[in-house]
């Protein structure tokens, strides 16, 4: 059996106790997940300084833990908020953290602040200052008390949204009347990959080779089939404790590959929490010492991709007769295929082939209960006449913010001509 | 070792009022914090409460062996946050047996300047951004970076999370929750452009407190690097080539430039800046020379620059300060291993006493 370099056998979470009063956040704060990795051969880990906290060999003793999990609030009230924002990539996020005098309820309470726009490729040298709205708070897992995540979209000094800010025009769409009334639900179905540090290789697969194929990971358990299942769990909890609307996981078919879903989420929100669940996770991998990729198929061949199906359903899809309409809404989903496909994630093309459970990039397609189509219609909704609708076109790498948005763009706002609608009904044997 | 570990957190204000008490003063190099403890008989608030002490100055460069003794007068007090409990860290600066300031010590020409009377009206706050470099401890190489090889190219460390974009994160992290524990003023923390590389901000802090909060969020800063096994670095160029240097900007305002019409006031102090900048430049850290290029958004060292929002300037002002016509500015220039009581006093000095 190949060397696995899988934390899951040899993850320990410590709860540490805190000598201090618990006040009722500090019991649910987390601990640094402290990774004893066994490494064969000459154990001279200096080269290997890991990102968390640090076994001494001189005999010291490590109390950088204690200082991590220290629960400040009995000494002064005020909490630290990380405001994150995304990169000038569109998929890379970042975070800086500053003091806030004390805690608070709402993202109004907290100030705008600026960064640094031309380290991140998202300004020039000259003018610099890129400025952050703060737009949603969760709580902190990593540093528990009344600690903040702040979830921020970026302007310029003027107050225009930058071309990376995506949820600004997401954010305008729902504000929309008719979307408003129509109380979009989305849950998002994340897939991820794990790869080994310093090779881009996934997690449990041996360097220099293959694992078995795919058939027994989906769900799996055991060391053989089932890499990485602490950063999961720990990504569920956290996910949690932070106020994410995350509703499950599950071990993908690709070994190394998992899925967690957040929602239901109502408009923007979704978008919100599935930027923060992301972070979170890079976060968690980041103390694992373990790297999180997004890309949409990591490995080419007979390997899954990894998307991020789309759930949606308005509130006439849910109600009586509500079949009829969803019906309505692949109809006009056909006919902006291209459109969608351009915002549904860079490298699309690597994971829509027509196999592996996906419809092919250029075809769209419909279908109860079929998992090689565009989009799939659960057989419960059928049954009910009245559910919802899942989008598997989406990659891993999508904006959450465009995807949740051009759905209700495309099925609450959008009308196509009349001639255009029936000759797609005909094609797709909608009778609508 | 859990045995040791319950001796080092063992709480002891259930069983006497005692508390220890860590001295801490700058050494020789006029960069080297130093520190040793004694015990009190109860709590102390006060500094001027606490007693003079004296270390072996031969041993740090700062007297002769025949004649070694250096006095140690307590000037800021913070709380432990290694020891917890009542006990505490002194900030301290060093005197010669006959009361007169040792030359390394630079906080009693400051302590002079910031009570001045045209200063104190004034009330200078300064916000002061230090950044550091984390090595590994064996070979002077920066952390996360392999041995005998270099990381990808800078872009995606500044701010960055993931395994392979931030290395030492946890003692960023504990040294924040450490110095809000302490008292320190911290304002913030974020990851650099240089992987390795990270920033800490104190402030606002008024007047000589922004270089004791300093001081003392260095020695805690090196006192987990210590427990993490890692080399702390505060040198303003650790690796020549393509990659960032390592600053300390810092952040400085007066009444007169927070109020109305403050914007009129900023422009005449940076005016009077660029009629001292070499004598600034020369307070500003040993081998900025390196740092100060004019590339890696630096000014370069011969140059005195300003701009709005421009990070390749000596001085910047930012664009709400432009807009709301009063706010600060931040002088670029200084050096991570700047000493803040000269900068900060400097600053205060050139701005508002000195007449060109």
């Amino acid at each position: 059996m190949a060397q696995i370099l899988a934390p899951t056998t040899q993850c320990q979470m410590r709860i540490t106790k805190n000598s201090l009063t618990a006040s009722p956040m500090t019991t649910k704060t987390w601990s640094s997940l402290l990774l004893k990795q066994k490494k064969s051969g000459n154990t001279k880990s200096l080269s290997k300084f890991r990102v968390y906290a640090l076994q001494s060999e001189n005999s010291t003793i490590n109390r950088l833990e204690n200082l991590l999990n220290l629960d400040v609030t009995p000494y002064t009230d005020k909490i630290i908020a990380e405001y994150i924002w995304i990169g000038g990539s569109g998929i890379d996020l970042r975070s800086k953290s500053r003091t806030i005098s004390r805690p608070v309820e709402h993202p109004s309470e907290l100030p705008k602040w600026n960064y640094d726009g031309s380290s991140t490729g998202q300004a020039p040298g000259e003018d610099s200052e890129v400025i952050l709205y703060p737009q949603a708070i969760f709580k902190d897992p990593f540093r528990g008390g009344n600690n903040i995540l702040v979830i921020c979209d970026t302007y310029t000094p003027a107050g225009e949204p930058i071309p990376t800010n995506k949820r600004a025009r997401a954010a305008e769409i729902f504000s929309n009347q008719k979307v408003i009334n129509e109380v979009p639900w989305y849950g998002i179905e994340q897939e991820y990959t794990l790869m080994q540090t310093n090779v881009q290789w996934p997690l449990g697969w041996p360097v220099g080779g293959y694992p078995g194929p795919q058939g027994p990971y989906y769900c799996g358990v055991g060391a053989d089939k089932s890499f990485g299942r602490d950063i999961s769990d720990a990504h569920y909890k956290a996910c949690l404790y932070a106020g994410i609307n995350i509703s499950g996981t599950n071990g993908e078919v690709m070994p190394g590959q998992w899925e967690y879903q957040v929602g239901p989420s109502v408009g923007i929100e979704a978008g919100d929490h599935i930027w923060c669940s992301r972070y979170l996770l890079e976060r968690i991998t980041e103390q694992v010492g373990v790297v999180l990729t997004l890309d949409p198929k990591p490995i080419e061949g007979d390997w899954n991709g990894a998307g991020c199906h789309t759930n949606y359903s308005t509130k006439s899809m849910r109600e009586e007769g509500g079949f009829e309409v969803i019906k309505k809404a692949i109809l006009n989903l056909s006919l902006r295929h291209k459109e969608h496909i351009s915002a549904y994630g860079e490298g699309n093309e690597r994971r829509l082939t027509g196999k592996h459970e996906t419809a092919s990039i250029d075809t769209f397609s419909w279908g109860v209960a079929n998992r090689g189509c565009s989009i799939r219609v659960g057989r419960d909704t059928e049954k009910q006449g009245k559910g919802y609708l899942e989008d598997r076109r989406p990659a891993s790498n999508m904006d959450p913010y465009v995807v949740t948005s051009l759905l209700a763009e495309s099925t609450i706002l959008w009308e196509p001509t009349l001639e255009a609608e029936a000759l797609a009904a005909q094609k797709l044997a909608l009778k609508v | 070792m859990s045995l040791l570990s319950d001796l080092v957190n063992l709480n002891l204000s259930d069983t006497t009022e005692k508390v220890i008490a860590e001295y801490i003063w700058i050494g020789g190099s006029g960069m080297d914090l130093r520190s040793k403890a004694r015990t009190l008989n109860g709590p102390v608030k006060d500094p001027s409460k606490l007693p003079k002490w004296n270390y072996d100055g031969s041993s740090t460069n700062q007297a002769p062996g025949e004649d070694s003794e250096v006095i140690l007068y307590p000037q800021a007090i913070f709380k432990d946050p290694f020891r917890r409990g009542n006990n505490i860290l002194v900030m301290c600066d060093a005197y010669t047996p006959a009361g007169e300031p040792i030359p390394t010590n630079k906080r009693h020409a400051a302590a002079k300047i910031f009570s001045h009377p045209e200063v104190l009206a004034e009330e200078t706050w300064y916000g002061i951004e230090q950044e550091y470099t984390l090595l590994q401890r064996d070979v002077k190489w920066p952390i996360g970076w392999p041995l005998g090889g270099y990381p990808g190219p800078q872009g995606p460390y500044y701010c960055g999370i993931g395994a392979d974009k931030a290395f030492g994160r946890d003692i960023v992290d504990s040294h924040y929750k450490a110095c809000l524990y302490a008292g320190i003023n911290i304002s913030g923390i974020n990851g650099e452009v240089m992987p390795g590389q990270w920033e800490f901000q104190v402030g606002p802090a008024v007047g000589i407190s922004a270089g004791d909060e300093l001081w003392v969020a260095r020695y805690i800063l090196e006192r987990i690097t210590e427990i993490a096994g890692v080399v702390l670095s505060f040198d303003p160029k650790p690796i020549q080539g393509d990659w960032n240097g390592a600053g300390a900007h810092t952040n400085y305002s007066t009444k007169s430039m927070r109020n109305d019409g403050g914007y009129e006031v900023i422009k005449k102090a940076i005016e009077k800046l660029g009629l001292r900048h070499k004598e600034h430049i020369a307070a500003y850290g040993e081998g900025n020379e390196r740092r100060l290029t004019g590339r890696h958004e630096t000014a370069d060292i011969n140059t005195f620059l300003w701009g709005v929002a421009n990070r390749g300037a000596s001085i910047r002002v930012g664009r709400d300060t432009e807009k709301a016509g009063k706010g600060y500015f931040e002088d670029r220039r200084p050096a991570s291993n700047m000493d803040p009581y000269v900068v900060t006093s400097m600053i205060a000095e050139t701005t508002i006493i000195w007449k060109p």
